[in-house]
């Protein structure tokens, strides 16, 4: 290209540097680093692995989950129940892919529910401050310095005197658990938006007179997506870790919905502790993985996606 | 050669990215006499902070690497040297100065101790006599109220003295060479000003070798002996600096010079190179200049022309020249 | 016409030192100490100083960005800070500014084009199916291409995306633009580039500039008028010719004689100040100079000397003058 003496057009007519570079958004290049993350990779996969088998697997399954057949009570693990039978004989490893669905179900919602209703509020915070900030932040820190398990224990058990049908039960932990998550994420969104104004790219927007809905939505709200992604990720590992203590204590969803929390509990004896681990060892495996394998793919996440981590 | 304190040999630096290998440096040789002054000069990106870097022995792997070359400071050849005797050169040879003196000064530590340090390491000097120098240092270095100063913390003092006090700390050993890299980049003006004044103080009274990197040609004027451009890793230029700037061969060198707004000289529009540096990652075997040169001609498009010796002390790096490079061998 | 753009008469912006268990306010940060300054419209008046001069709270506080402590901004004869939030976002667009870095003064997740057409949106300046048709032409007139305006902001170079920022306020049609230290972040032939972009977007549109800079040459080259400001004070203003053949206030001469001149062995008139730029939450008393000032006299540390005029728009701050 022979180059052109100084004028106006000569800053710009040489092509920026990807020449052939298809629209290069932010999040593409974020996609790129992430798959070259081995360990991030497969803890995606093997998440992936788990919903299709707790959604599809039963579909497969000759047992329903809730089939009572005493006859072949306390089978070991055999060809015809590949993880064996449980006290009334209906087929652990339909059970087990049945149990998923609620573990990984109430542990989604209730992220999404905690992620949704903190993120606005600490948003609202940080965004507006003055009384609205404090208002929010002061309940927020009130909630925080109650201890999440006993309330929720309380709640469970609450739960229990009021006879509260096991249908409905799954959805009340759900709200329960966004309760108890919400604050932590309002304020790490908080943080993360009082320190987003400053920027100047903000400052800039305020020149410019933008209106505050853009400056919401176009420039604060594409800039905290990453952080709230990596935030929302490693929330649901801590939920379905809470939703299996909350069953296991029967405090949540109980029998005969099986849940993997409560599947453990109902081998909390020493017999089938010590003779039939088929019972219990399947269930804590499932629970182990699954937040493993979310946790290691959130942590890949979060070096990709954090902004601090950003050169 | 003899009164050559440093030999810088086809010194080559890469760095290793996901997107691929940047050669930071790329076969560079410089020579720095004993009590001259030479500058290295080139916009972002050229290499030329690397190039200190490297002699510094302060490249990081894994991502970065000195991938060859040689570096021979008064017969040792610093990149033979392992962690131990390089410690020993630092400081003791060779004395450093960087941009952002806050980023270089610990933090916890007071000023007077971190100047007391090399002198104790190095020299062995006792507590008292070490303070006692110390102190002598910051006022050599313009500092008034130096007994106050030395008990002071860092993040006490405005940058400007910070400064004075990396050069303080720097010189204490009485190095040969001082590598300052951008020293008065960050600093204002008239603190500029003053640092430069005490550099060249120090450089009449002991006879120390300055390597002297900035991207300001005016700080080139008043400083160097001698210049060497540096242009995307490679010298493209190097000469006596009187004549560099009264005849600039180089048209990267040309346009440096001519797009620089000096002060009580004002033109109309102002010469301007066009376009802009490549990018390291997407060079080609060619003259790494010549899509912004105006002079280009074929041949620059498909190889790389050699640094060739020009007259006595003065070597070009183009193709506008070969003919009269040949004449000279 | 006459009439100024616009007049800063006697700005004060002050910070608040905040200390103790209760945050009680324990002294002022003075970034800003009485300043006026008036343009009129097709001048470029360039505010100089280093840092604690407070040339870019000036800047910020004629804005809006910052809210001023005392004095009036008046633009086109409004008072700026009589104006409701409101009002104030409808006068924007006439009134803008173009920030130093051109690294963090882009929205790294918003496309070019939006960045450049969304105040057009906002504002409804224009029918919305102009606004692509906008963008492109003031790309152009910045020297750069409607390729980019699909292109995030890592995709360019710090020129480049310098250049985006120019005509993100130049498309807003503004009467007056306010540069904060534009080209400090670039390149010495980046820098070239873009003044003379500068210079020519102000022949071809009318435009009126604030131009605040620590670099003299820069300010040399692109402006009719400059003031030199030092810890928050105005020390003298003058047309840009009678400033450099005749400067008269020991500061700017000391600014003058430091900046340094790429011409090797050049025998000059030093004037190296000692010391170091006081603190603008202590400035010292008197001239707010004399600590430094190679010709300090008594008079000096204790009298704020007056802001004179002392011929040919030439004014003054200094005792010995």
């Amino acid at each position: 290209m022979s180059a052109m003496s100084g004028n106006l057009a000569s800053g710009g007519a040489k092509a920026p540097f990807k020449a052939n570079a298809v629209k290069s958004s932010l999040w593409r290049q974020s996609i790129k680093r992430l798959m070259r993350n081995k360990l991030a990779v497969s803890g995606f996969v093997i998440v992936i692995f788990m919903i299709l088998l707790c959604f599809i697997g039963p579909l497969f399954s000759p047992y329903s989950g809730n089939h009572n057949n005493l006859a072949m009570m306390n089978k070991a693990p055999s060809a015809k129940h590949w993880l064996g039978t449980d006290q009334l004989g209906r087929d652990v490893l339909t059970r087990v892919m049945l149990a998923g669905r609620i573990s990984l179900t109430v542990g989604f919602a209730s992220m999404v529910l905690s992620v949704f209703i903190g993120s606005l509020l600490g948003a609202v915070a940080g965004y507006y401050r003055g009384v609205v900030d404090q208002i929010i932040m002061r309940i927020a820190d009130l909630l925080l310095t109650i201890p999440s398990l006993p309330l929720l224990f309380i709640a469970g058990a609450m739960l229990s005197a009021w006879k509260v049908p096991t249908d409905y039960r799954m959805y009340i932990v759900m709200i329960m658990l966004s309760f108890v998550g919400w604050p932590g994420l309002a304020r790490l969104v908080r943080g993360e938006m009082l320190s987003l104004r400053e920027r100047e790219y903000m400052q800039a927007t305020i020149v410019l007179g933008l209106r505050d809905r853009r400056k919401l939505f176009h420039h604060l709200l594409p800039n905290i997506t990453p952080l709230l992604i990596v935030i929302a990720t490693l929330n649901i590992g801590g939920s379905i870790l809470m939703e299996s203590v909350l069953s296991f204590f029967g405090l949540g969803v109980i029998q005969p919905t099986p849940t993997w929390g409560n599947m453990i509990d109902s081998a909390n004896n020493l017999i089938d502790f010590q003779e039939r681990p088929w019972l219990w060892i399947p269930p804590g495996l499932c629970i182990f993985i699954t937040v493993i394998a979310i946790n290691i793919f959130g942590d890949g996440l979060r070096d990709v996606l954090d902004p601090k981590n950003k050169r | 050669m003899a009164n050559h304190l440093l030999d810088i040999e086809h010194l080559s630096t890469y760095f290793y990215t996901e997107e691929g290998t940047v050669k930071a440096v790329d076969d560079v040789s410089l020579q720095v006499r004993k009590g001259e002054t030479v500058c290295i000069v080139g916009e972002s990106g050229c290499g030329k902070s690397i190039t200190a870097m490297s002699v510094m022995g302060l490249i990081q792997g894994p991502n970065g690497k000195v991938v060859g070359g040689k570096i021979d400071l008064d017969g040792t050849d610093l990149l033979q040297l392992d962690k131990n005797e390089r410690r020993v050169i630092r400081g003791k040879e060779i004395g450093m100065i960087f941009q952002e003196p806050m980023s270089s000064l610990n933090p916890v530590l007071t000023i007077g101790q971190q100047i007391m340090e090399p002198l104790i390491e190095h020299l062995r000097m006792s507590k008292k006599e070490a303070r006692k120098r110390a102190i002598e240092l910051i006022e050599q270095v313009g500092i008034s109220r130096a007994e106050q100063i030395a008990d002071s913390y860092p993040h006490e003092l405005s940058g400007g003295m910070l400064q004075r006090i990396m050069i303080a700390i720097a010189i204490s050993c009485q190095p040969k060479l001082l590598i300052a890299d951008e020293p008065t980049t960050a600093l204002d003006v008239t603190i500029q000003a003053q640092i430069l004044d005490i550099l060249r103080n120090f450089r009449e009274e002991t006879v120390m070798s300055i390597l002297l990197i900035t991207h300001d040609l005016g700080v080139v004027a008043e400083m160097a002996d001698y210049v060497i451009v540096m242009y995307s890793g490679k010298v493209v230029e190097e000469g006596e600096v009187t004549e560099l700037f009264a005849n600039p061969k180089h048209p990267y060198t040309q346009g440096l010079l001519r797009a620089k707004p000096i002060l009580n000289q004002r033109q109309d529009e102002l010469y301007s190179i066009p376009g802009q540096v490549p990018n390291p990652l997407e060079l080609t075997e060619s003259c790494y200049f010549h899509d912004r040169c105006e002079h280009c001609m074929e041949i620059c498009k498909v190889r790389r022309p050699e640094l060739r010796e020009l007259g006595t002390e003065q070597k070009v790096a183009c193709w506008l020249y070969e003919k009269e490079a040949a004449l000279h061998v | 016409m006459s009439k100024p753009l616009l007049e800063v008469n006697h700005l004060k912006k002050y910070f608040p030192i905040k200390s103790g268990l209760l945050n009680r306010t324990v002294g002022h940060v003075r970034a800003v100490d009485d300043i006026s300054i008036a343009i009129n419209p097709g001048e470029t008046f360039g505010l100089v100083g280093e840092s604690g001069s407070g040339k870019s709270t000036v800047g910020k506080s004629i804005v809006r960005l910052t809210e001023k402590t005392s004095g009036d901004i008046l633009f086109k004869g409004q008072d700026l800070y009589d104006l409701s939030p409101q009002e104030m976002r409808k006068i924007r667009p006439q009134l803008q500014l173009i920030f130093q870095d051109p690294y963090s003064s882009l929205n790294p997740r918003v496309r070019v084009g939006d960045a450049i057409g969304e105040a057009l949106i906002d504002h409804g300046l224009v029918p919305t199916d102009e606004v692509r048709d906008r963008v492109e032409e003031v790309l152009a007139s910045c020297g750069l291409s409607s390729y980019h305006i699909d292109r995030f902001p890592h995709e360019f170079s710090g020129g480049q995306r310098q250049r985006i920022g120019i005509a993100r306020a130049l498309v807003l049609n503004p009467d007056l633009i306010i540069a904060d230290e534009p080209v400090s972040a670039l390149d010495v032939s980046i820098q070239a580039q873009i003044i003379n972009l500068f210079r020519n977007l102000q022949e071809t549109r009318g435009l009126t500039y604030l131009f605040i800079s620590h670099d003299l040459s820069v300010v040399e080259h692109l402006c009719t008028r400059i003031g030199v400001m030092y810890l928050g004070t105005m020390m003298e203003t003058a047309p840009r010719d009678e400033l450099f053949k005749n400067p008269l206030h020991p500061y700017t001469k000391a600014l003058l004689s430091a900046v340094p001149i790429p011409i090797p062995k050049l025998k000059r008139e030093r004037i190296v100040l000692k010391g170091d730029i006081p603190s603008p939450a202590n400035p010292p008393a008197g001239c707010k100079f004399h600590t430094r000032c190679p010709f300090a006299v008594e008079r000096c540390k204790s009298e704020v000397p007056e802001f004179r005029n002392v011929g040919s728009e030439h004014h003054v701050a200094c005792h010995l003058v």
